[in-house]
């Protein structure tokens, strides 16, 4: 059991006319992980969730889930996969408990089952104040939690959601994620967004697709220390220009210096490392034998829009 | 089965929370009741020798009724799931793609019926108010009835099949309208009187529903009539299934 991964993915390629949308994707997810899909718009985040959700056939390569066939086994698939399509659809006209009843019946559930399923549900998700409102009426949150329960309803292996928290507040995004996280005990969890930071919080491991491809896959710390992104320290001292850049030039540890005037005294110091220092204790010892007044320091924390830039770079190159 | 129920249960659910459900009720209430008035002023006229079931379906009231009300019936059943993507989210559960078509279907079914009732109504009014119970033969209003539901579930099957071929309601009920309009223009060929030259116009002559309807109306049961419908039905049906299936072609 233990040596069967949940997903396994082979050279999954699936074209649409006139574009590929996955291009010989290969990647598998051991039971209990939570796995964030990460990548922009038209990325083939979607495509293989589908894919995965058999619902759309793959043009070739083979996909399984916990052990079954996309393509030839998809009952099988079917009753182990709690998925919630992009942009959550649900019947408006429905109320909530009576939505999520019909949706264990559908998958299955019997009676008695779906009963207490349901109620299971309604509590995991909070859904408790709201069970006989229409979902129509409800704010966007509570839709969202709606669509998560109905994904839990009858208790699948693996969870496939497509972007949970776009479109929510602050707020809900939070108690979404939070949700999403007591999942891992009893489940795998393979999520798709485009926000780098939820990625951190909430999945145990990352895969990068970039135009149908995985460009990167591993922990999010790992990402961003093996890309050397986590480089460049802003700081911003009071200090005369010159003398700034006549301390800071000689370190052996800087590989390029800029500095801006801001606002009255301040300067805006922007170094960058070699070989991946941490410089911000550097710069502090520097300020402090000085005398200098400090009043940022900073390190970049690079935005996904960053990796993608580094990532597709390197790739080019490559070629 | 249950899950087949259940099915059932959300398409006639949909149905009654949306407002399209109650305009096609309340046009048939409105329709059958001008037919009643209608009825009742050519009873005046003196005695007829048909059976007011037969009356009604000269009348044209039956096809100004079915041929608007049937398209308007089965098209949310597939567009509106896939406008609203709640499609995607019923393909990804368990259930079979004949499931799915077989439940649509009966839903539509069961409305239709329920949207007829009020013709129960008019026939019963109408031997209350001539006192002439013959009028109103048990035998040909029940075959009325089974006629109504036949060419009924022939209509609502191309409408399942329309509303399965694309994801707009109005594209939708149009193309059921161009069908359903189409096959009753070939049944307005002359009749009986003068049978089909060659097999083209014989075949036209079988798919004859006004044929079919007169005589379901005067209580006869043809097992002709009977195999036309089922095997019809049955072949829009499975053509639906098959456009459901087609997404997972490659």
């Amino acid at each position: 059991m233990e040596s069967v991964p949940m997903i396994e993915v082979r050279d999954l390629t699936k074209r649409y006319p006139g574009r590929t949308a996955v291009d010989g994707l290969t990647f598998s997810v051991a039971p209990g992980e939570i796995v964030g899909f990460l990548g922009p718009n038209g990325a083939g985040k979607s495509t293989t969730m589908r894919i995965l959700a058999s619902y759309l056939p793959a043009t070739s390569g083979t996909a399984r889930v916990a052990g079954f066939d996309v393509f030839h086994q998809t009952d099988e698939v079917r009753r182990r996969i709690g998925y919630m399509p992009e942009h959550n659809p649900l019947h408006l006209d429905m109320r909530v408990r009576e939505y999520l009843k019909f949706r264990a019946r559908l998958k299955g559930l019997g009676w008695r089952r779906s009963r207490e399923r349901v109620d299971t549900v309604i509590e995991q998700c909070s859904l408790r104040d709201v069970e006989r409102r229409i979902i129509g009426q409800l704010s966007k949150g509570y839709r969202q939690r709606v669509g998560l329960a109905d994904a839990l309803v009858h208790e699948p292996d693996l969870i496939i959601l497509d972007e949970p928290t776009i479109g929510l507040d602050p707020h809900q995004i939070r108690a979404v994620r939070a949700l999403i996280k007591s999942l891992a005990e009893n489940h795998t969890v393979l999520l798709s967004t485009h926000i780098l930071s939820e990625v951190e919080m909430v999945c145990t491991r990352v895969l990068i697709l970039n135009q149908g491809r995985i460009i990167a896959a591993d922990t999010a710390h790992n990402l961003e220390r093996h890309l050397q992104l986590d480089g460049q320290v802003i700081a911003e001292i009071a200090a005369p220009a010159n003398d700034l850049r006549e301390t800071f030039r000689d370190l052996p540890e800087i590989e390029r210096l800029d500095i801006e005037p801001i606002d009255g005294a301040f300067m805006r110091v922007a170094l960058t490392p070699k070989n991946g220092h941490d410089l911000r204790p550097i710069v502090f010892e520097q300020v402090r034998t000085r005398g200098w007044t400090l009043r940022e320091l900073t390190r970049d924390r690079h935005s996904l829009e960053d990796i993608f830039v580094h990532l597709t770079k390197g790739r080019k190159e490559d070629q | 089965m249950s899950v087949f129920l259940t099915l059932v249960r959300r398409e006639l659910g949909g149905t009654f929370k949306s407002l399209t459900g109650y305009i096609v009720i309340a046009v048939v209430l409105l329709l059958a009741g001008i037919c009643l008035v209608d009825m009742i002023t050519k009873l005046n006229g003196g005695v007829t020798e048909a059976p007011v079931t037969q009356m009604f379906y000269q009348s044209y009231f039956f096809w100004i009724i079915l041929l608007p009300i049937t398209p308007v019936i089965t098209m949310r059943s597939f567009a509106a799931e896939k406008a609203t993507g709640t499609y995607e989210a019923l393909m990804t559960t368990p259930v079979g793609d004949w499931q799915v078509v077989l439940a649509k279907f009966a839903g539509a079914l069961v409305f239709y019926l329920l949207a007829w009732l009020p013709l129960l109504g008019v026939l019963f009014v109408l031997r209350q108010v001539t006192h002439q119970p013959e009028y109103l033969e048990p035998r040909a209003t029940a075959g009325a009835f089974l006629g109504l539901t036949l060419i009924g579930s022939l209509y609502l099957s191309m409408g399942c099949l329309a509303s399965a071929l694309t994801r707009s309601q109005i594209i939708a009920a149009v193309l059921s309208f161009l069908m359903g309009v189409a096959l009753w223009v070939i049944s307005l060929r002359p009749n009986a009187a003068d049978p089909g030259q060659g097999p083209l116009g014989r075949a036209f002559d079988h798919m004859s529903l006004m044929r079919h309807m007169d005589d379901f109306a005067r209580g006869v049961i043809d097992s002709r009539h009977l195999v036309f419908y089922v095997t019809s039905t049955v072949f829009f049906l499975f053509l639906t299934t098959r456009v459901v299936e087609s997404r997972r072609w490659q």
